[in-house]
């Protein structure tokens, strides 16, 4: 399930969602992505969040859509929110269910490597002096990609 | 050929406009002939555009490469590389 909001989330009460009423999940993980105080060495004061409305929810459902095929999965949600957010705010979540824990732990992974890349979202962060600035893609995170391509071909 | 076209993030800031619809010629064929043609409308494009290898672009919401064609499309973003998660 997608969900794309200004509002914040219960990280909590997403998990219970998940569970209710099934006996049969044996692993449950969550990724919660948060605001950090400091950039490059300085402080941030706030950070507004732009995106694609449209795009956002066509991209997080096809992310989402290539780990149900790779993970034996039973539910997953990605949650991600856009305005402005401070130091300490949630971002994004990511919750993955399976019977076992391999496939939760990798699916989290990749469907957390894959949003970063690819769904439409634009960080700008402000600093204490008022300066806002937008925050340069890290190649760190195309390097993070690379390792399930490789993966997926030495498993074919 | 009418395309709507959207700005994001610093692209959006640069070209100060968020969307616009445009009428654009017949001989303007793919993502990289547009980008082309849009940075003859003025300073703010040739601004938006100076670095073309770090813009992206999506049509009608999927991410494409500049040699893409623009037939049969009806909306065209361009945004920097996303920064999200």
């Amino acid at each position: 399930m997608i969900r794309v909001q200004e509002e914040d989330f219960d990280i909590g009460a997403e998990v219970a969602a998940i569970r209710r009423g099934r006996t049969d999940i044996g692993a449950i993980v969550t990724f919660t992505g948060t605001v950090r105080d400091v950039a490059g060495g300085e402080p941030i004061s706030a950070m507004t969040l732009e995106h694609y409305p449209g795009m956002t929810e066509v991209e997080l459902a096809r992310v989402e859509g290539n780990a149900l095929a790779r993970w034996p999965l039973q539910a997953s949600l990605i949650i991600h929110r856009y305005g402005r957010l401070e130091p300490g705010d949630n971002i994004v979540l990511v919750v993955t269910a399976s019977p076992h824990r391999q496939a939760a732990f990798e699916a989290a992974a990749f469907l957390m490597d894959y949003l970063k890349t690819s769904a439409p979202f634009w960080k700008k962060e402000e600093t204490a002096t008022g300066e806002a600035r937008w925050v340069d893609a890290r190649e760190s995170d195309d390097t993070a990609l690379k390792r399930w391509r490789r993966t997926k071909r030495a498993a074919e | 050929m009418t395309l709507k076209i959207r700005y994001f993030a610093w692209v959006r800031e640069q070209t100060g406009r968020a969307e616009e619809d445009l009428v654009v010629p017949e001989e303007v064929a793919s993502v990289g002939d547009l980008i082309a043609w849009l940075t003859t409308r003025g300073p703010e494009f040739e601004a938006a555009f100076a670095r073309p290898e770090v813009v992206r672009a999506a049509l009608d919401h999927v991410h494409v490469a500049p040699d893409a064609a623009l037939a049969g499309a009806r909306e065209v973003a361009f945004f920097p590389p996303v920064t999200g998660g």
